[in-house]
């Protein structure tokens, strides 16, 4: 049965508080949560104070602020810092978000910071994608097309072709849709996620892809696509803006037309 | 549907089923309010009109049927042990299979009167 409760080992303790400096006059207050897979111990919330006035204006500023000058040891991904590459996604103030492109005074109150959740968990912010990853690869994710283009050269789309890529394609891969998603909290195992779904979907509606019938008929399983159940987190939590359960529902559509 | 083990047959169907039983839930429940009282014989009378017991027994099977894809729907999310799995689906099925036949049987002794 899916566990309701958490293991013993998995129940988050109090951790450390950290201060602010002396002088700080606007100060907010951040929780976030530490773990270390290397070792024996349970997770805890560490407390750390930040002086917003020799801080930028997001979460990920403050979290650099936090190990460059108050803790080291935290860990966290980050590269692009502007919405581009998801690394930073991690579940703040309870929704699954980008760090880089959340503005701290967009969260009221203290500012929680927790894991993408129910992910297996490297350190701290880090979780272990690499089934995320391989979710990604089964779809088959590059353009499938035996016949040779036209003339010899690049495979023309009509505008109208290429407009039903809009929303689909700008997907980051942060996982952010996937990790908000209780169907895939369930059976991450065998359900492919919305991430996965939606890219999946990108290439069956792609008019110079071939492969079509066979992506379609690859998704036709009662886990792999059908365990989405229209929760619609994936739509609220995308970072991008995009519509992952719309993505999937027009799988479904199709496959039910094929299959009619 | 080609494929029933595929999902989509299964995804279909339930859709259908919900459908269908928008109309039939209203005529269940305005035919039993109609009703002067809810006795036996009142009952017997009702259903055995062709009309009323037909429709009663596709209220039974497709309720019963749509029900079915629903709780196999819930344990298939919840329960992640296969054998398991398959043991509560298939003690799912056998329970709608009886309640069916017991509802459609009443349903055809109330219509013949007995």
């Amino acid at each position: 049965m899916a566990d309701f409760k958490l293991p013993a080992n998995s129940i988050v303790k109090k951790g450390k508080t950290f201060e602010a400096p002396e002088g700080a006059t606007r100060t907010r207050k951040f929780e976030v949560y530490r773990f270390d897979s290397s070792n024996e111990e349970n997770p805890s919330v560490d407390t750390y104070f930040v002086d917003l006035d020799t801080c930028g204006p997001m979460i990920l500023d403050a979290l650099i602020k936090i190990k460059s000058e108050i803790d080291p040891t935290l860990s966290f991904r980050r590269s692009c810092r502007e919405g581009i590459c998801g690394s930073c996604a991690m579940n703040i103030d309870g929704a699954n978000t980008l760090a880089c492109t959340m503005a701290i005074e967009d969260v009221e109150g203290d500012i929680k910071i927790y894991p993408l959740p129910h992910q297996p968990v490297v350190k701290d912010l880090v979780s272990d994608l690499d089934n995320f990853y391989k979710q990604y690869e089964a779809i088959e994710p590059w353009m499938q097309a035996d016949k040779e283009p036209a003339g010899g050269r690049e495979r023309l789309q009509t505008k109208e072709d290429r407009e039903k890529l809009d929303g689909l394609y700008e997907c980051i891969m942060c996982a952010c849709c996937s990790t908000s998603c209780p169907s895939y909290w369930w059976n991450s195992d065998k359900y492919l996620g919305p991430a996965a779904l939606l890219a999946a979907y990108r290439w069956i509606v792609d008019s110079r892809d071939e492969n079509t019938e066979e992506r379609l008929k690859a998704l036709d399983d009662p886990f792999k696509l059908y365990r989405c159940h229209t929760i619609m987190n994936c739509a609220t939590v995308c970072p991008k803006g995009l519509n992952p359960a719309k993505a999937i529902a027009e799988t479904k559509k199709m496959l039910v037309q094929s299959n009619l | 549907m080609s494929n029933s083990h595929g999902g989509t047959g299964h995804f279909w169907v339930q859709r259908l089923t919900a459908i269908a039983l928008v109309p039939l839930t209203i005529w269940f429940c305005f035919s039993l309010a109609s009703l002067p009282q809810m006795s036996h014989a009142n009952l017997s009378a009702w259903m055995s009109s062709p009309f009323n017991a037909a429709l009663m027994i596709l209220v039974i099977g497709v309720g019963l049927y749509h029900g079915k894809l629903g709780l196999q729907v819930i344990a298939e999310d919840y329960i992640a042990d296969r054998s398991k799995r398959v043991i509560t689906i298939g003690s799912i099925t056998m329970i709608c299979v009886l309640f069916g036949v017991i509802g459609i049987v009443s349903v055809l002794k109330l219509s013949f009167g007995a």
